[in-house]
């Protein structure tokens, strides 16, 4: 219980981080995409800040670390070698990214403007995560 | 046209930095929100942390819209339906395929030194650069 807390108190500090970046606002990543028009570079900062906190702290701390506090051992991908379906689903994330200017984390946070769109948004990416991870079972 | 907004971008972007660093040093887990989401697909009930790490991003949400962020409110009128609903799909699909999005990717990954994380944020910043391109 008191772990579920503190997950909820990181998810929280996550939002609230999106929110304050400006990430949360689909016009301001569709202006930081478009860098030959109303190039609005803002978000750029927002992973120089988190890239800061986030390497320095893992090269720092985590990789001198055996295991985490709360967990037996460190949940981290296996893979490491590039494969054909990283390179199509980063293109194609890009491409959908571009489309709407709403990326996973900030429709989350956005579900409660209550506005049918980010619903409507989140129903098609639900079905379209669904729907990859059946066809991934049937192919392997 | 939006406002350049570099400070409140840096401090908003350290906030999600600590948040995935305290999750990795705590609970060994990578902040990524695509893949908390797939998991919530594949096994619904055997991943309660992510129901509490969702729950307090959508609390976030709530109590923060319009409040903390520079923009007074989001403003989706410019969106189309149609550019919502093809955009959520590919999204869906991309992230799925790619194992990741900007947060697994492009903070944890990159962070971590990641090849695979390096290659992917590359191609998705380029793709969705070329789309909002095309798009106009």
């Amino acid at each position: 219980m008191k772990q579920q807390l503190i997950y909820s108190l990181l998810g929280f500090m996550f939002g609230t981080g999106l929110i304050i970046a400006g990430m949360t606002d689909p016009n301001k990543v569709i202006n930081f995409l478009d860098i030959t028009g109303h190039w609005d570079p803002s978000l750029a900062f927002v992973m120089i800040g988190a890239l800061m906190v986030f390497g320095l702290g893992y090269h720092f701390i985590v990789k001198r670390m055996i295991k985490p506090y709360g967990q037996e051992c460190f949940n981290l991908p296996t893979k490491t070698k590039p494969d054909v379906k990283l390179v199509i689903g980063s293109c194609l994330f890009g491409i959908g990214w571009g489309i709407a200017g709403i990326c996973p984390g900030p429709a989350m946070v956005n579900l409660t403007l209550f506005d049918a769109k980010i619903s409507g948004f989140i129903i098609m990416m639900l079905i379209g995560m669904k729907l990859t991870q059946l066809v991934n079972k049937r192919i392997s | 046209m939006t406002e350049f907004t570099p400070y409140s971008a840096l401090l908003g972007g350290m906030m999600i930095g600590f948040s995935a660093l305290f999750l990795l040093i705590l609970f060994g887990k990578i902040a990524g929100i695509s893949g908390m989401l797939g998991n919530l697909l594949s096994k619904p009930l055997s991943h309660a942390w992510v129901w509490s790490f969702l729950g307090g991003m959508i609390l976030a949400g709530f109590i923060f819209s319009g409040t903390l962020n520079e923009v007074e409110s989001i403003n989706l009128d410019l969106l189309s339906w149609r550019y919502v609903l093809l955009g959520g799909f590919v999204v869906g699909i991309g992230t799925s395929l790619g194992s990741g999005c900007t947060s697994g990717h492009g903070i944890c990954g990159i962070g971590r030194f990641s090849v695979r994380s390096l290659i992917a944020t590359c191609l998705f910043m380029l793709t969705a650069i070329i789309t909002v391109y095309v798009r106009g």
